[in-house]
């Protein structure tokens, strides 16, 4: 991945939400995009543990699953997707205090639908807090009147 | 002592706006309730810090996300004497259609609930509650792993 890359795609993470819950755009060393989000007090589900909320990971995978199935090429804010399912499971609590870190991958991309894996997790990819599997519809075109009443545009 | 513990003792335990207030990001997303006899609605009014689209706007996935999960545990805890908040272990949402820049509402069934584990499906809506925007159904664990 190219520098120029990267700029759009830190770009493409500036969403308002994306934002106000601090998510960060970084990479891994073999060049894959890595999302890290500093614990913070407002992301907080159970305040006698201090652990994350599960709606906070959620926004997390959603976020990430969404860039990876970005056709190559298409970093665009102009180029649209939808999500259309998401399913996540919950291996175990976030530690409170420690970054949370997503990366995944689109292992499959048709021409109306992307399909994409990603994990959460915090020291180690090894040992996931989160795990998802996602169904994107690709180029709704960001036009409200073509996917108001058929999908959730996203991201 | 934790804080449902100490919402029950004082006689608030089934008080969703309550247990809400003790949630941060909860209230960092500005989820109320209304609730209804035995039925317990979320509300998530519109601000510009829940969009994931700016050009629609939509509000993001993650948010929608986050609500579904936050109506389906209240809805656990409200019809059970949960004394810890449930956990989720696994969920699966569907998003029908894209969230506009106006109020969410949600609202929860529990399917069945075990000892352990609660069943929960859950969906919200906006201006029409036949026109649901997105659903969800999970299973929440009710005791510690």
């Amino acid at each position: 991945m190219n520098d120029d890359t990267q700029v759009e795609l830190g770009e493409l993470l500036e969403t308002p939400h994306a934002r106000a819950i601090g998510m960060r755009l970084e990479t891994t060393p073999d060049g894959k995009p890595l999302f890290r989000l500093p614990y913070d007090y407002h992301l907080i589900g159970d305040p006698d543990s201090g652990v994350l909320h599960g709606g906070v990971i959620t926004a997390m995978l959603d976020q990430t699953a969404g860039l990876l199935a970005r056709p190559p090429g298409l970093e665009r804010d102009d180029y649209a997707l939808a999500t259309l399912d998401l399913r996540i499971d919950y291996m175990g609590p976030a530690t409170p205090g420690e970054d949370l870190l997503a990366t995944g991958e689109c292992y499959k991309r048709t021409r109306n639908i992307a399909f994409v894996r990603a994990e959460a997790f915090q020291r180690s990819s090894s040992e996931p807090v989160a795990s998802c599997v996602a169904t994107f519809m690709l180029d709704t075109r960001n036009a409200p009147a073509d996917t108001a009443s058929s999908a959730k545009d996203s991201d | 002592m934790d804080f449902l513990t100490v919402l029950s003792e004082s006689g608030r335990g089934q008080d969703m706006a309550a247990v809400l207030e003790h949630i941060p990001y909860a209230r960092f997303l500005g989820v109320e309730i209304q609730q209804q006899g035995l039925e317990v609605i979320t509300v998530l009014p519109f601000k510009e810090q829940l969009v994931g689209n700016e050009r629609l706007p939509a509000i993001h996935g993650g948010v929608i996300g986050a609500l579904l999960e936050i109506t389906s545990v209240l809805q656990v805890l409200f019809e059970t004497s949960c004394q810890r908040l449930p956990k989720t272990v696994d969920v699966n949402f569907d998003y029908l259609r894209s969230g506009k820049a106006m109020t969410t509402y949600g609202r929860a069934i529990v399917n069945r609930q075990g000892r352990r584990v609660a069943n929960v499906r859950c969906e919200l809506w906006q201006e029409n509650r036949e026109k649901p925007i997105a659903l969800s159904q999970g299973n929440y664990l009710l005791k510690p792993l």
